[in-house]
C-alpha cells in the first residue's frame, strides 16, 4: 500500500515536471529544424543558428541585446551603490524613520509592474525627461534597488559592531574603517545584490515597454521579442536564440543554486563536528 | 519579542557605526520615482483632459460597461488561475517537502520561473499553433498556470518543509490516521503559506500584460492589457483610475500577506528572493 503510493507520489512530480519542461525542451529540439511548424522538413541543420548572425533582422537583435546588457549594467551598478550606502545609512537610522523607509523600499517590490510603469511615464511626460536611455536606466534602477537594499540590510544586522569600532579604538579614522573593516563584511550582501538587480534588470518587459517611447527605437531583448513575435509568429531563429537563453539561464541559475545549497551543508558539517 | 528587540536595539544606535547621511541619495531619489510617480497617478485620476478638477474620471470608469467586464474577466482568469496552481501545487510541495532530497528537487520545478515570461509564453503559443489547439481562455489559462506555477510552489515549500515532524509524530502518536494528521496537522500549519502563495499568483495574473493578448489572438484583454491600452491611446484619466483599482488589489493582498505570516512567525513571501 505504502508503496503503491509513493509510486503514485514520484508519477505526479514526473509529469508536472515533464509539462514544466515540455515547451523548453521542444523549442530546444526544433531549433535544429530551421522551421516553424515542428517538423524536420530540411532534416538536422544549424541554419537557425546561422541566421542568428546573417538574418535581415540581425542588425536590430544585436542592437537589442547590445541595450540589454549596456541597461543592465549601468542601472545596476548604480543601484548597488546607491542601494548598499541606503542600507549602511537606514541601519543608522531610529527606529520610527527606519520603518518608513523600508515601507517605501518595499513598494516597488509588492506594486504590481504595470503600475509601476504607467506612473513613470506619467512623471517622464509631465516633466518632459528626454525619451530613450535615460528613462530606462532611471526606471530600471528605480525597482532594482530595493532589492540591493534589502540583500544588504541582514548582512549589516548579522555583523558584529564591535570589530568596527575596535578599528576605530585602535586608530583607523571612520573612512578608513569603513573601506577596510565594513564593506569587507558586507560584501556577500552586495555580491548578491549586484546580481539579483543585474537580472531583475535584464528580465523586465512590463516596465521597458511602457518607458522606452515610441520615437526613439530603442528596443531590449524582451520588448524586440514582442514587437517582432506579436505580429508574425516566431521565425526560426528567435527558435536558436529562446534556446540559447534557455540552456544560460538554467544551467547558471542551477549551478548558483547546487553550490550555495552545498556551501550550507558543509557549513552544517562543520558546524556539527564542533 | 518588542521589549526584547529593544533592548537589542539599543546600543546598536550609539555606535557611530554608519550615517545616515548615507542614504539620503536614496531617498531622494525614489520620493522622486517612486512616491511622486504614485501621487501623480492618484492627481491624474481627478483631472480630466484641460487639468480641471472632475469625477468624470470614475463616473466613466464604473458606467463603462467594456471595462467592467475585462475587471470581471480578469478576476475570472485570476480566480481560476489560482485555484488550479494551488490544486496542483500543494499536493507538490507536500510530497516535495517529505523527500529527503526535496529541497534540491525544488529548485527544478522554480527554474523555469527564472526565464523571461514572455519568452516562456511565446514558446507555448508556437506549440499551441503547432498541435492545432484553438487560442481562447483555455490557452490563457494554461499560460497563466504555466508562468505562475512556481509562484504557488515555492512558499508552500518554504513553509511545509519548515513544519516541525515531532507534530506530525504526536499526532499519528496519538492514534491519528494519515487523513486526520493532514487534516488537523499539516494542513493548518501550512495556512500562512497556502495565502502568500494565493496573493503570489492572483495578483500578477490580472495585472500582468502581453500573456492573454499573445495566447488568445487579442481576442482576450485583461486589467493589465487595458491600463497599457488606456495609456497609449493617452487617456491618463481613465488608465489612472484603473491604476488605482490594481493599487487598492496590490495593498490589500500585502496586508494578508503580512497577517499571515506575522501569526505564523515567518516571511514566507519574501524568501522568494
Amino acid at each position: 500500500m505504502v508503496k503503491v503510493k509513493g509510486i503514485f507520489e514520484k508519477a505526479y512530480l514526473f509529469v508536472i515536471l515533464a509539462i514544466l519542461y515540455a515547451p523548453i525542451l521542444l523549442i530546444i529540439v526544433y531549433s535544429f529544424s530551421n522551421s516553424s511548424n515542428f517538423r524536420f522538413d530540411e532534416g538536422f541543420t544549424f541554419e537557425a543558428y546561422i541566421s542568428i548572425f546573417t538574418s535581415e533582422k540581425s542588425p536590430a537583435l544585436w542592437d537589442a541585446v547590445g541595450n540589454t546588457f549596456l541597461i543592465a549594467a549601468v542601472s545596476s551598478v548604480i543601484a548597488t551603490v546607491m542601494g548598499t550606502f541606503a542600507a549602511i545609512g537606514i541601519f543608522a537610522m531610529g527606529r520610527k524613520a527606519r520603518r518608513v523607509l523600508e515601507n517605501v523600499n518595499q513598494f516597488p517590490i509588492i506594486n504590481s509592474e504595470i503600475v509601476m510603469g504607467v506612473s513613470l511615464m506619467i512623471f517622464f511626460v509631465t516633466f518632459a525627461f528626454p525619451e530613450g536611455y535615460l528613462r530606462l536606466i532611471i526606471a530600471h534602477i528605480a525597482f532594482c534597488t530595493p532589492y540591493v537594499v534589502l540583500s544588504v540590510l541582514p548582512k549589516l544586522e548579522s555583523m558584529d559592531p564591535n570589530v568596527y569600532e575596535a578599528a576605530l579604538d585602535l586608530g583607523a579614522n571612520p573612512f578608513k574603517a569603513l573601506v577596510k573593516v565594513l564593506f569587507p563584511m558586507i560584501t556577500p550582501g552586495i555580491v548578491s545584490g549586484f546580481v539579483l538587480a543585474f537580472t531583475l534588470s535584464m528580465d523586465d518587459f512590463i516596465i521597458t515597454q511602457i518607458n522606452k517611447g515610441a520615437s526613439t527605437g530603442i528596443n531590449t531583448l524582451s520588448t524586440y521579442i514582442y514587437s517582432d513575435a506579436r505580429v508574425q509568429g516566431l521565425e526560426p531563429f528567435w527558435y536558436a536564440i529562446f534556446s540559447i537563453i534557455f540552456v544560460v539561464i538554467l544551467a547558471l541559475v542551477l549551478t548558483l543554486n547546487l553550490v550555495r545549497i552545498n556551501r550550507r551543508k558543509q557549513k552544517a558539517a562543520e558546524e556539527a563536528k564542533i | 519579542m518588542t521589549n526584547a528587540a529593544a533592548t537589542v536595539l539599543k546600543p546598536k544606535r550609539r555606535f557611530k557605526l554608519t550615517k545616515r547621511v548615507f542614504s539620503y541619495p536614496y531617498v531622494l531619489f525614489m520620493l522622486l520615482f517612486v512616491v511622486i510617480p504614485l501621487v501623480m497617478i492618484l492627481v491624474n485620476a481627478f483631472l480630466d483632459a484641460d487639468n480641471t478638477l472632475t469625477l468624470e474620471n470614475f463616473k466613466d470608469f464604473f458606467t463603462d460597461k467594456s471595462s467592467l467586464i475585462i475587471l470581471a474577466n480578469s478576476l475570472l482568469v485570476g480566480v481560476i488561475t489560482t485555484a488550479i496552481c494551488l490544486i496542483i501545487g500543494y499536493p507538490l510541495a507536500y510530497i516535495l517537502s517529505k523527500m529527503p532530497s526535496g529541497r534540491v528537487l525544488v529548485l527544478f520545478y522554480v527554474l523555469p520561473m527564472w526565464v523571461n515570461f514572455l519568452i516562456r509564453t511565446l514558446a507555448t503559443k508556437a506549440i499551441f499553433i503547432a498541435i492545432d489547439v484553438p487560442l481562447g481562455m483555455g490557452t490563457v489559462i494554461f499560460g497563466m498556470v504555466y508562468n505562475y506555477l512556481p509562484f504557488m510552489i515555492l512558499p508552500l515549500h518554504t513553509t511545509l518543509s519548515s513544519i516541525d515532524r515531532s507534530y506530525i509524530e504526536a499526532a499519528q502518536d496519538l492514534g491519528a490516521d494519515s487523513s486526520t494528521v493532514f487534516l488537523k496537522t499539516v494542513l493548518p500549519l501550512s495556512v500562512s503559506g497556502i495565502i502568500s502563495g494565493i496573493t503570489m499568483v492572483f495578483i500578477p495574473t490580472i495585472s500582468t500584460f502581453a500573456i492573454s493578448q499573445l495566447l488568445s489572438n487579442g481576442k482576450i484583454f485583461l486589467f493589465g492589457d487595458s491600463i497599457q491600452m488606456k495609456f497609449e491611446q493617452g487617456l491618463y484619466g481613465v488608465g489612472s483610475i484603473m491604476s488605482l483599482v490594481m493599487l487598492v488589489f496590490v495593498l490589500i493582498s500585502n496586508f494578508i500577506i503580512n497577517r499571515a505570516s506575522r501569526k505564523s512567525g515567518l516571511s514566507v513571501g519574501r524568501s522568494l528572493w
